[in-house]
């Protein structure tokens, strides 16, 4: 038999969290520390409202692009949050979580040769999504002493005559890191100038902490060049619905649904549903959501500072990102070792990129009980390790 | 940062009061002073335990009693209300809107016990007029706590 296989897909490596994950899955009672989603079940009042869509029996596709009523909750959302304007007929779009926003994004823009910035660490799909569309990778590494944000030189050298897109995804995954008003502002003059298309992935915005998400989409002449991507995963706790979205510039959109529609066809039906009303009603859980994440991540933050780990306070997301070059190990044999000698599972900064070589992703979507209890074996393991 | 306080340990009374400063972002001895104070102003009332008795081999009635009562001249529901509560076996006493005028939650060993209480303690006072009373099954949730097993992280150990 011949070989049935693309070489596009043979030769791209396998997420560096999935070599992680099965080294984890064979260990028993670890008590983990890595995972992306929130620990808190979906609201009652959203699952509720699932359920009863399924008991109306309304099992059926919608529209290619998404319920009008969503999209309108969408761009509602948008305008009372981020103060972003779009014209739900046209300018929205309803995926299967943001991931599928990312990829459909990409391969709606990108021709064989175009250039992608990619700043990293980052969430694994950008840089595989990008070689599946034809484009070609070109990675930024962000610096731990720029608190990982992207920096107006950093995108200024990185930029050449094939660069196309750049990918903004703040708060970020694994960093923490975001990027306020200001940060934003010292690249929007660059964005424009070298006329790139931003897409920026924003799944994280619900969740800063003591500053406001702001969306590059806000500035002046940003929205007709940027697709913000967001959804409901992190900010309502419903990764397993799979439901996300994309908003941009029409002529943009209008291509991405192309692809969604051949692809997909439509977002789960009853998730889209349990959408409008976590849109509706939602605000309240968010807010004792982020609430408690705020307290775990100072909790977190002090306990790895006492240790005498560098860590720079996170903003976002629901990571912290410590460095522990001062250990004398790399990042992935620091997180074996925790793994075999105090089953903790942490993940290996260079999951996320090779720039991140000298940190961890440490998740604080776990109870404060949780955190406790791993913190004091990390602890024990940093006391025991440290030349 | 009192409304910060409690909102922290109205779930979780235990938490000690340097995790809760980290927690807070400030200081061990701000938190100490502040539940200090509103232990002082009866903000905070005391530090019961949430048990859920029917896990222990150990016989409890809890019954909910919808009293009609007649407001005294000059203290309305207050002195009534007071009679009530100062008995061991009354859990939590409210002033009701409605069809009814205060609420007794009981507590007692037996059915007859809570009984006894009713028609010889509750009924033959002045200010009652009537009495209907409603025994608990089961407790599914209290304090804002579902007293049922919680369920386990089901979540995989690592995803992106």
């Amino acid at each position: 038999m011949r070989n049935p296989l693309s070489k596009l897909v043979v030769d791209m490596p396998p997420s560096g969290i999935r070599k992680f994950f099965d080294i984890v899955s064979e260990m028993k009672d670890a008590i983990s520390l890595g995972v992306g989603e929130p620990d808190f079940d979906t609201p009652w009042h959203i699952r509720e409202e699932g359920i009863y869509s399924l008991e109306k029996g309304r099992t059926i596709y919608t529209s290619n692009a998404g319920l009008k009523e969503l999209k309108i909750e969408i761009c509602n959302y948008l305008q009372r949050k981020y103060d972003l304007e779009y014209d739900y007929n046209k300018e929205v779009i309803v995926t299967v979580g943001g991931s599928e926003a990312i990829d459909i994004a990409l391969r709606a823009m990108l021709e064989p040769g175009d250039e992608v910035l990619i700043p990293m660490p980052c969430y694994v799909s950008y840089h595989p999504c990008t070689v599946l569309a034809g484009g070609v990778p070109v990675v930024i590494e962000l610096k731990g002493e720029n608190d990982f944000k992207l920096t107006r030189e950093q995108l200024l050298s990185s930029i050449t005559d094939k660069t196309k897109i750049l990918i903004l995804a703040f708060p970020n995954n694994p960093t923490g890191a975001i990027m306020d008003y200001d940060d934003l502002k010292s690249i929007v003059d660059v964005i424009i100038e070298k006329d790139l298309v931003v897409i920026s992935d924003e799944i994280y915005s619900e969740l800063t902490y003591e500053k406001k998400h702001v969306s590059i989409a806000s500035f002046s002449g940003m929205k007709e060049r940027t697709i913000v991507i967001n959804g409901f995963s992190k900010s309502y706790a419903m990764t397993g619905w799979r439901l996300g979205y994309a908003v941009g510039p029409n002529m943009i959109i209008e291509q991405m649904i192309k692809i969604h529609q051949f692809a997909i066809m439509c977002a789960p039906t009853n998730s889209q549903y349990s959408g409008i009303e976590a849109l509706k009603n939602g605000d309240p859980d968010v807010e004792m959501m982020r609430d408690a994440y705020d307290k775990r991540r100072r909790f977190l933050l002090h306990a790895l500072r006492n240790m005498g780990l560098e860590c720079f306070e996170p903003y976002g997301a629901f990571y912290v990102f410590p460095c522990i070059k001062s250990m004398g190990m790399t990042s992935e044999e620091f997180a074996t070792k925790l793994l075999q000698e105090e089953k903790v599972a942490v993940v290996p900064g260079t999951a996320f990129g090779d720039c991140g070589e000298g940190y961890l992703r440490i998740s604080y979507a776990y109870s404060i009980e949780n955190l406790k209890i791993a913190l004091e074996r990390i602890e024990r393991f940093v006391a025991r390790h440290r030349k | 940062m009192r409304e910060k306080i409690l909102t922290a340990i109205d779930k979780n009374s235990k938490i000690s009061a340097a995790d809760l400063a980290i927690m807070l972002g400030t200081t061990e001895e701000e938190i100490v002073t502040a539940i200090k104070q509103m232990e002082d102003e009866t903000i905070i009332c005391g530090y019961p335990t949430l048990i859920n008795w029917d896990k222990v081999h150990c016989e409890r009635v809890t019954a909910l009693i919808e009293l009609k009562v007649t407001p005294q001249r000059g203290l309305g529901f207050d002195k009534i209300a007071e009679r009530i509560y100062q008995f061991n076996e009354v859990q939590s006493v409210y002033l009701m809107s409605g069809g009814f005028d205060l609420t007794v939650i009981l507590e007692g060993k037996t059915m007859r016990e809570v009984a006894n209480f009713v028609s010889e303690k509750l009924a033959p006072m002045d200010a009652i007029l009537s009495t209907a009373t409603h025994f608990v099954l089961k407790k599914y949730k209290e304090h804002g706590l579902p007293l049922v097993q919680t369920k386990q992280d089901e979540r995989m150990l690592i995803t992106p």
